[in-house]
């Protein structure tokens, strides 16, 4: 069963072919004899998925299930939960149970869902191959001595392995995409405001975004339908009804119109991630699509733009980490000013101290206009490329990473490691909606296909990675790590 | 724009950041060549373009002026390092 759809796993739940329970202690069973090999979890919450379970049962008995009662899930540790460990990746948070459910966690509560536990993450959301976690890295299940992609590398890493069905990621600058693509997985960012950020910890708040990472993108509309929404806890989310995701999925993609950014396909891909990308347009072509060749011209401009944007944002968000009111705080401080310095300097890891220290730098006087508002009116540009692009073509598509996944340790210098994030990061300056979809392997390692779409176009983007998934096999794929039948 | 060591604790130190002088100058490496690459967008003319703040150009709503939320102080401070009497418990800061 753990190798099973959420979209299967809720027909046999209804068949009554097995029960909650019995699905829940299985999925805990291969957590406990494997995730050790990954580490792809921080916390596990088994008495309480346990208990949701039977309840979730109960109500199937009762004969009030819905489509996604009962059904196990994973929270990346960036969601508070209440009174379960939310520690973000980093040790400032190690000791803090949130006070609060996220909106998102009550919404798939509220669903009929139930959590696993929280899995492992970059410290703060920052990185791109969950090496900077206070709990150690994540390994892909493709290939251990691989890194998993980043931020959300646990999520990412969890499902590819078949220990749950489905995970929340989050993705700042390709935080769900990138580690969806590393993994073999399909994993959405939807557009800037679709979803609560509330109970969300905040990395760059103008670019977070949650969203959903499952095995297809018939699954992922599943959960986003269920967590999307405008919420008035968060002052960012958009009041616009959520349309029904699952609805269009089945829609014939004839006459589709597909642009592939010249800038995504020049130097710095490799081969053999081009090779299964062009491939994958192929089908798209043989499903009746056109394409043709767009421009996005300031793309070599968003990395830049991003790396003042993001850590500025940061640095600002993580000035709430003092030691007095949540989380780690010194021993014996001599004076209020040892007690913040000491406390941050103990509790961040040492990615999130290079971003604080930009974030401040590039904010403080003298230096505000030539790298923050400059950055800002760059942001405008890309937007507007994006914009422009979407006015000739319906979706975009191209590699969503310029190679599989690295080796763990294999990026050891701060700028090598953010240029891999060429692909997505405009995503988010923009604030549109990203897919990435299995498409193939390169020297083993999974391959995945990025499709954006317009502001508020997932229901497109499911539809369009759903037909793909309809013509090729590349999301059944499994890892051979923790085979066993069942 | 070069990254002195100076900038490194003045930045520190606006952050409330603890770090020893080895640190700071490990961190102007590492931040000086971030900062190399971030220099890119100097060299774009983005004269009449007005900075993006947020993606949908939204600005913040406003609500009615009225109480929403429920006085959770003791729930809110269950999770804090050191409180008495409702009060948070920092060192001395007035003599």
């Amino acid at each position: 069963m753990h190798d099973q759809t959420l979209t299967g796993l809720a027909a046999a739940l209804t068949a009554g072919e097995f029960s909650s329970r019995e699905l829940t202690e299985h999925l805990l069973a291969r957590i406990e004899r494997h995730d050790g090999a990954l580490n792809s979890f921080i916390t596990v919450t088994g008495d309480q998925a346990l208990a949701a379970a039977d309840a979730a049962d109960a109500a199937r008995a009762r004969g009030e299930a819905g489509p996604l009662t009962g059904l196990p899930l994973a929270l990346k540790d960036i969601f508070c939960t209440r009174g379960v460990k939310t520690s973000c990746g980093s040790r400032m948070l190690d000791n803090f149970a949130a006070p609060y459910d996220a909106t998102v966690v009550e919404k798939l509560a509220a669903a009929g869902t139930l959590s696993l536990g929280k899995t492992n993450m970059d410290e703060f959301a920052m990185g791109s191959s969950n090496e900077n976690s206070h709990y150690g890295p994540v390994k892909n299940p493709w290939d251990l001595s691989a890194v998993p992609g980043g931020s959300s590398g646990g999520s990412a890493a969890a499902v590819a392995a078949g220990l749950v069905p489905a995970a929340l990621g989050t993705d700042t600058g390709g935080s769900i995409r990138q580690p969806a693509a590393f993994c073999g997985i399909t994993g959405l960012k939807p557009t800037y405001g679709r979803v609560s950020r509330y109970g969300m910890v905040a990395y760059a708040s103008s670019l977070d975004q949650a969203g959903p990472m499952a095995r297809t993108a018939e699954d992922c509309a599943h959960l986003l339908g269920a967590i999307a929404g405008h919420d008035q806890r968060d002052s960012t989310s958009v009041a616009r009804g959520v349309p029904d995701y699952v609805e269009g999925l089945e829609a014939p993609l004839s006459g589709l119109k597909i642009g592939l950014p010249k800038e995504y396909f020049g130097d710095g891909l490799s081969a053999e991630v081009a090779s299964a990308v062009r491939e994958a347009i192929a089908v798209y072509e043989s499903l009746g699509a056109t394409v043709r060749e767009v421009s996005l011209p300031h793309t070599h401009y968003a990395i830049p733009a991003y790396y003042v944007i993001a850590p500025a944002e940061a640095s600002s968000n993580l000035s709430r980490y003092d030691g007095v009111r949540f989380g780690h705080r010194c021993e014996n401080p001599s004076d209020l000013i040892d007690l913040y310095k000491r406390s941050r300097a103990e509790g961040f890891g040492e990615e999130v101290k290079r971003r604080i220290l930009i974030g401040t730098h590039t904010l403080s006087e003298g230096f505000f206009d030539a790298y923050y508002k400059q950055a800002q009116k760059v942001r405008r540009l890309i937007r507007q490329d994006f914009l422009d692009a979407f006015e000739e073509v319906d979706v975009l598509m191209g590699p969503a990473a310029p190679t599989p996944a690295f080796d763990l340790g294999a990026n050891k210098d701060p700028v090598s490691m953010y240029l891999q994030d060429i692909y997505t990061i405009a995503v988010n300056l923009a604030g549109i909606p990203g897919i990435s979809v299995p498409a193939g392997f390169a020297g083993g390692r999974p391959v995945g296909l990025q499709i954006l779409g317009t502001h508020f176009a997932e229901a497109q983007l499911l539809n369009v990675a759903h037909q793909f998934q309809q013509a090729t096999d590349w999301h059944l794929r499994r890892p051979a790590f923790a085979e066993e039948t069942a | 724009m070069a990254l002195e060591h100076a900038d490194v604790l003045r930045a520190a130190h606006l952050a409330r950041l603890g770090l020893d002088e080895g640190e700071a100058d490990r961190y102007r490496d590492d931040l000086g060549r971030i900062l190399e690459m971030v220099d890119q967008l100097q060299s774009l003319d983005t004269d009449g373009v007005a900075p993006l703040a947020h993606p949908l150009d939204a600005t913040q709503r406003l609500r009615a002026d009225e109480v929403t939320e429920p006085d959770q102080r003791e729930t809110f401070q269950r999770c804090a390092p050191a409180v008495e009497n409702g009060l948070y418990l920092v060192p001395r800061v007035v003599e």
